[in-house]
């Protein structure tokens, strides 16, 4: 490889390689083209054998002598990982799932070769049960704006040829050789980029904010922790699009002055750390990081530091501690990591997706992103779509798209054609949004309005068979586990809400107890040192607020409406719809299930542990939960 | 110097040690810079992989390598999740109860692997052999509810699947793929 020496080579350099995208961006069937088959090798197509599917692409093409008309490769996360492997024929445009090593075969054979789709591996819309040829017809892609996720699914993260290509780095030649650091943040600021980690606080403010302190060392830190469980946005476009973030933060680094960057990434990615640090050796030896890039005065360069495990490191002052090798605990802002930061110097922490958004705001200008959205919510956001519903996955749509339109066009409506009960957004720090809301255009101003919040883009969508009360307890055990202990409101506060939630999931509970619940609740809101703590109650008080009749039900009534809290459930067989078939006692774990074959069975309450394989198992609707 | 802050007696296994070694020389760790901490959760990290914890003398030893107290090393152990100061087993199983798998029945999952293998989270079975874990998110959240044995990930995994799983793991063969395979 050879060093890029100034933009006017990197813009040679992109002409030279944009042909490699040609038939992905230029889709239609045409002479002369060839075909590029692509498998995802994200996460969570990895953990479905895509490596293996790859492979067999590949010897396939070797031993037919194909090579001529098609290649294959890797790619970032499409987001569906739950019809993983995917694989996208281009430039057919054409969108296989759940395809499984074997079935490389029949593409070669069918699609490349005979020029036939594959009916039997296209995807089956689930309400119409219509296959879908295209990607661009499939409701969960149709109604997406993807701007942070451009390139997920379309390049193959492994190549920065392939990054240049999609005018990756454009940006930053631009920025260096005809824009002055403050001429970058004003355009920033304009383009009206908010935080995506959570807080929402304007990206163009916070650069000012850490160009405005002299010092002889800066630095700029990417949060790549994402500690919401249940969101992987940040995920994927580490693994899929590795170099928008190195191309977002070397800009950061020229806009406030900084020199070094540090990635903070949770160790739970082991392949997101692995494409980083392949992006950054890439990076480096194009002379697009490290010293005089592209032949300007400027030096950058990116390493990565681990995490290990510990929630609170997501919040950016433990997280500063956490890389200078302490244990992660925040302290209390101010001084704002701006203006005292990593070994106290001025440091400027910004979120994957808005480091993501970065290059491509000042490639488009800040007009081009901020006629996207709403009035004070600029751009698109990620969600990670999962719970009950149907397109389980990552979605990027514009904000003021309202919940009803996430949920039921591009998620495709809930699991099982159930009733939607809540969707929870904003992770353990967020709140639960009752059906009364599904209209509401989700921005940040209007998420907190009704007592939820933005967060990082976690969006768990519940039906009637959740239990309220059991998922506020869910996350308070969380909060429990992740409080770092240096307040007493967290510390102390969050256990005893987590043992009145406890109490009443289990039926020892009196109406006290809620009170307690809610006074405590807003104390350890007020009091509580970091945002940790501030935000953890808000999953209670979000439930006590919407769905006061599911406590009251287990409080007064000793039960769960929804049939989840096991101490207050109880399996029994209907003895006149109990064909005797044995299904229940086969697969009961603790054999308390007895009975003659094709007599009524019985279950031993005493014995019984509430798992509900036997609900599960009897085909004839004869075990009831009550 | 760094000779005389290395405990006396060792007893993990020096080829363990050498390996170790190899990576913390990578890093030319100055004693006199302030800011050498810095990679001590990377070295802390490849430690475990090594040696499958992080037992007393090997926090004593690793302070030593920083020129830093035993009691600093320990307070970032204990802080961590990840880090682990007892022996997990040869198989070491994993249920993520993150958000997506726990609304997908991550608990009973969990749960029948406890009822399986007669011990629970955070436990290890008496011949070394299997340990339970619970961890939170692994983003393959599209695949709830997930669980890794090792390195391997499970998507969507069923209460009812879990004894073929596990199977592979009880036979000869699955233990010699497994045992080793970090190192
Ligand atoms: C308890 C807690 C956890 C957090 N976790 C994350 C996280 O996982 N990822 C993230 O980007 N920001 C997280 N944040 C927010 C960060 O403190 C910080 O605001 C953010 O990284 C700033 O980047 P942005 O302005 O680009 O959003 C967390 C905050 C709190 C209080
Ligand atoms: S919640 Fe289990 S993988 Fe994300």
């Amino acid at each position: 490889m050879e060093r890029i020496n100034s933009y006017p080579a990197l813009t040679e350099t992109f002409k030279k390689f944009e042909p490699l995208l040609d038939s992905r961006v230029h889709t239609g069937i045409r002479e002369g083209v060839k075909r590029m088959i692509l498998v995802c090798g994200g996460t969570g197509c990895h953990a479905s054998d895509s490596e293996h599917l790859l492979a067999n692409f590949s010897a396939l093409i070797a031993e037919k002598g194909l090579e001529d008309i098609v290649a294959v490769s890797n790619t970032g996360c499409f987001g569906f990982c739950a019809k993983g492997p995917i694989v996208k024929v281009f430039p057919d445009d054409v969108f296989y799932v759940q395809v499984k090593p074997e079935d490389a075969v029949d593409i070669i054979n069918l699609h490349i070769i005979a020029n036939q789709v594959v009916e039997h591996l296209l995807y089956e819309e689930p309400v119409s049960k219509q296959k879908i040829k295209t990607l661009h017809e499939i409701p969960f892609y149709r109604n997406q704006k993807r701007i942070a996720l451009r390139n997920c699914g379309m390049i193959n993260p492994e190549k920065i040829e392939e990054y240049i290509a999609s005018g990756g780095y454009l940006a930053l030649g631009r920025a260096l050789t005809e824009m002055t650091p403050e001429a970058v943040i004003e355009e920033m600021k304009r383009s009206g980029l908010r935080g995506r980690g959570g807080a929402g606080f304007s990206t163009g403010k916070k650069w000012e904010f850490g160009r405005s302190y002299p010092s002889d060392e800066k630095f700029v830190i990417c949060n790549a922790d994402e500690g919401d469980p249940g969101a992987f946005m940040d995920r994927s476009i580490l693994e899929g699009d590795s170099h928008s973030i190195l191309e977002g933060m070397a800009l950061a680094g020229y806009a406030i002055g900084a020199h070094q960057g540090y990635i903070y990434v949770r160790a739970e990615y082991p392949l997101a750390v692995k494409r980083l640090e392949n992006a950054i050796q890439q990076a480096r030896s194009y002379g697009l990081l490290g010293r005089n890039i592209l032949g300007t005065e400027f030096h950058f360069d990116v390493d990565i530091r681990l995490g290990a495990g510990a929630f609170v490191c997501g919040e950016e002052t433990a997280l500063i501690n956490s890389i200078q090798g302490e244990r992660g605990e925040p302290h209390t802002k101010p001084p704002f990591p701006a203006q005292s930061g990593l070994w106290g110097k001025p440091t400027v922490v910004n979120n994957v997706e808005t480091l993501a958004n970065v290059p491509i705001i000042l490639l488009k200008g800040a007009d081009w992103f901020n006629s996207i959205g709403t009035g004070t919510s600029k751009g698109t956001k990620v969600f990670a779509l999962a719970g009950q519903i149907n397109n389980v996955g990552l979605v990027e749509v514009p904000m003021g798209t309202t919940l009803r339109e996430i949920i039921y066009d591009t998620g495709g409506g809930i699991k099982g054609g159930l009733e939607f009960k809540a969707a929870q957004t904003g992770g353990p720090s967020g709140g639960c949004i009752p059906s009364q809301y599904l209209d509401t255009p989700i921005d940040y101003e209007s998420l907190n309005a009704i007592g939820s919040m933005m967060g990082s883009g976690g969006l768990i969508v519940m039906s009637e068979k959740d239990c309220m009360v059991n998922i506020a307890k869910f996350y308070l055990e969380f909060i429990v586990d992740e409080s770092c202990g240096r307040c007493v409101p967290c510390r102390i506060g969050t256990k005893r809400l987590h043992e009145i939630l406890t109490a009443i999931t289990e039926g020892r509970s009196t109406d006290a107890d809620l009170v307690e619940l809610d006074e405590l609740a807003n104390v350890i809101k007020d009091t509580a040192l970091c945002g940790l703590g501030q935000s953890a109650p808000n999953p209670v008080l979000s439930t006590i607020k919407y769905f006061s009749d599911e406590y009251r039900a287990h409080i007064q009534e000793k039960h769960c409406p929804s049939g989840v809290c096991k101490s207050l459930v109880q399996y029994e067989i209907l003895v006149e719809k109990c064909i005797g078939c044995t299904a229940c006692a086969n697969n009961c774990p603790v054999g308390c299930i007895s009975g003659v074959v094709k007599k009524p069975h019985s279950i031993d309450q005493s014995r019984c542990i509430r798992c509900g394989v036997c609900y599960s198992k009897c085909k004839f609707k004869a075990i009831v939960k009550h | 110097m760094e000779n005389k802050s290395k405990p006396q007696v060792r007893m993990l296994p020096s080829e363990h040690y050498a390996k170790l070694d190899a990576y913390i020389d990578s890093f030319h760790i100055d004693p006199h810079d302030d800011r050498r901490k810095d990679v001590l959760i990377q070295v802390l990290h490849k430690a475990q992989d090594i040696f499958g914890y992080l037992p007393e003398e090997l926090q004593v030893y690793i302070a030593g390598r920083f020129s830093i107290s035993p009691a600093e090393v320990s307070g970032v152990v204990s802080f961590y999740n990840l880090f682990t100061t007892t022996p997990r087993g040869k198989v070491r199983i994993n249920v993520c109860m993150g958000t997506a798998c726990y609304v997908n029945g991550a608990e009973k999952v969990l749960e029948a692997f406890e009822r399986k293998l007669g011990i629970k989270s955070g436990e290890v079975t008496e011949d070394g052999k299997f340990s339970i874990e619970s961890l939170r998110c692994l983003g393959a959240c599209g695949l709830a509810p997930v669980v890794t044995i090792n390195d391997k990930v499970y998507g969507q995994v069923q209460v009812e699947k879990i004894e073929s799983i596990l199977e592979h793991y009880l036979t000869e063969t699955g233990n010699e793929e497994t045992s080793d395979g970090k190192n």
